[in-house]
């Protein structure tokens, strides 16, 4: 039999050594694992408007090319919805999950579907173009799922109704089910759908994930198929696409942005 | 020396990890969809065994019996978690796709198991060479099962075409079963199945 003080030394040596590599790994491994996650959002972007597949080989160079190529980044203020003006650092460097948990830099959102908790004032959006001509607008979408906050983009054509992609770049549903958020076959259904309802001029967020399969977009514009397995993360999708998408977030800037009425905002 | 090739060998399919020990199942069936994944896994696993099974048989003589479990659990933790930065900064797109999975080695009884089992009581040389075994037997399956998963499932290996999917205008119409958990039931059942009739003395009496 050891003394207790042994095998309470013996436990703290141990817990000691480990740490020290654990943490060790976690920091010398760091700005790799950053950069992958930079081009890994990229992707994303240049994902949910088919200017990159999913599986394709393709180099880090490649990616940013073609990123700077096609995609524009931009601030918005989400509450006059109009765009703040920033430099190629501040939006290289912005991040808006940061600045949703500053105070200063975000609102408290009222009781949604979505239960997002706080809303930020400006969001990173990005714009795809072609000759200076805006074809896809890319904005940031979140919300709760099952067990976590979904994070991801979606990006409408340049009526800003018909949706052109979606894509969710991280959350922590479980593998098989509400995972499949991730899987491109499901994410195919989402483009040719509509957004909004557009009655008597008024826009009203109406994309919606059922219970079961939808039609064709043509028959059902405001339906996508819910996924099996995975009711409650279905419903969240459609929450927080609707949430993101009502005059409050983007809503303003979409309709400045189909009244032309940003500044320097077509380029 | 004959030893040392009896504990590295002896695992590959005498005393298969999965297959006749049935242990690590879990993880067999999530990640063995594409051939590619398997065979990351399958280093993530021969990795973090031959690391938890040396150091656990460095320190055997130091470790109070009372608190052992779970100073072979830190040991095994702390290896997984180095492991899985380590695919985070080399291989984002695969740890992306292997997701839970490798932070699940840790509950993989295969790693505790030989930890408890055979590094506990053998020299250091002995334990990595028992843990390179036990992950190559391991690794036998997965990649078997990741083989055939990935050849029937899409029709591709390491994400090359082989057989052209009728989707794409060939004449392979994919087998859905293959891409689902249950086809890894099926082809482990059917690994089992062939090592018992090929090695009768694995069989057990009723």
């Amino acid at each position: 039999m050891r003394s207790t003080k042994y095998i309470l030394g013996f436990a703290a040596i141990v817990c000691l050594v480990c740490s020290v590599v654990v943490s060790g790994s976690a920091v010398s491994l760091k700005d790799l694992q950053t950069i992958n996650k930079q081009l890994d959002q990229k992707k994303k972007v240049l994902g949910v408007v088919s200017l990159y597949e999913s599986g394709e080989e393709i180099t880090p160079e490649e990616i940013n090319q073609r990123f700077s190529d096609n995609i524009v980044a931009k601030l918005v203020d989400l509450e006059t919805g109009t765009y703040v003006d920033a430099s190629e650092e501040e939006l290289a460097t912005f991040d808006q999950r940061k600045a949703r948990q500053n105070p200063a830099l975000s609102k408290v959102a009222d009781d949604n579907a979505a239960k997002v908790g706080r809303v930020p004032n400006h969001a990173l959006v990005y714009l795809k173009t072609n000759d200076g001509k805006v074809e896809n607008l890319i904005l940031p979408i979140e919300g709760k799922g099952l067990w976590s906050t979904l994070y991801g983009y979606i990006a409408l054509e340049a009526d800003t109704n018909t949706i052109a992609g979606i894509t969710f770049y991280d959350h922590g549903e479980t593998p098989g089910l509400g995972g499949e958020i991730e899987n491109p076959s499901w994410l195919a259904l989402w483009p040719g759908r509509k957004a909004y309802e557009t009655k008597g001029g008024k826009w009203t967020a109406k994309i919606n994930v059922k219970k079961g399969v939808a039609g064709s977009p043509a028959e059902d514009p405001y339906e996508v198929d819910g996924l099996s397995g995975a009711t409650i993360t279905s419903r969240g999708v459609g929450s927080l696409v609707r949430f993101w998408l009502e005059d409050e977030r983007f809503g303003a800037y979409l309709a400045n942005f189909r009244d032309k009425k940003l500044k320097g905002g077509q380029g | 020396m004959a030893k040392s090739k009896e504990i590295l060998l002896d695992p590959l399919f005498n005393n298969n990890p999965i297959a006749v020990q049935v242990l690590g199942v879990c993880s067999a069936l999530a990640v063995t969809t594409k051939l590619e994944t398997s065979i990351v896994m399958s280093l993530a696993v021969i990795a973090v065994l031959m690391g938890s099974n040396l150091s656990v048989a460095l320190i055997r003589k130091f470790i109070p019996p009372s608190i052992r479990i779970i100073v072979q659990l830190t040991i095994i933790a702390s290896l997984v978690i180095v492991t899985d930065q380590i695919l985070k900064a080399y291989v984002y797109d695969i740890s992306k796709q292997l997701s839970v999975f490798v932070g699940l080695i840790i509950t993989n009884c295969i790693v505790m198991g030989r930890a408890e089992a055979f590094a506990m009581q053998n020299t250091g040389k002995d334990s990595v060479v028992d843990g390179i075994g036990n992950g190559l037997g391991y690794s036998v399956v997965l990649i078997v099962v990741g083989f055939f998963r990935e050849l029937f499932g899409s029709g591709k290996l390491l994400g090359f075409s082989v057989f052209p999917l009728v989707t794409e205008g060939g004449w392979y119409q994919p087998n859905g079963l293959m891409v689902l958990a249950p086809g890894a039931f099926f082809l482990i059942g059917i690994f089992i199945w062939i090592l018992r009739w090929r090695k009768p003395e694995l069989v057990t009496a009723d």
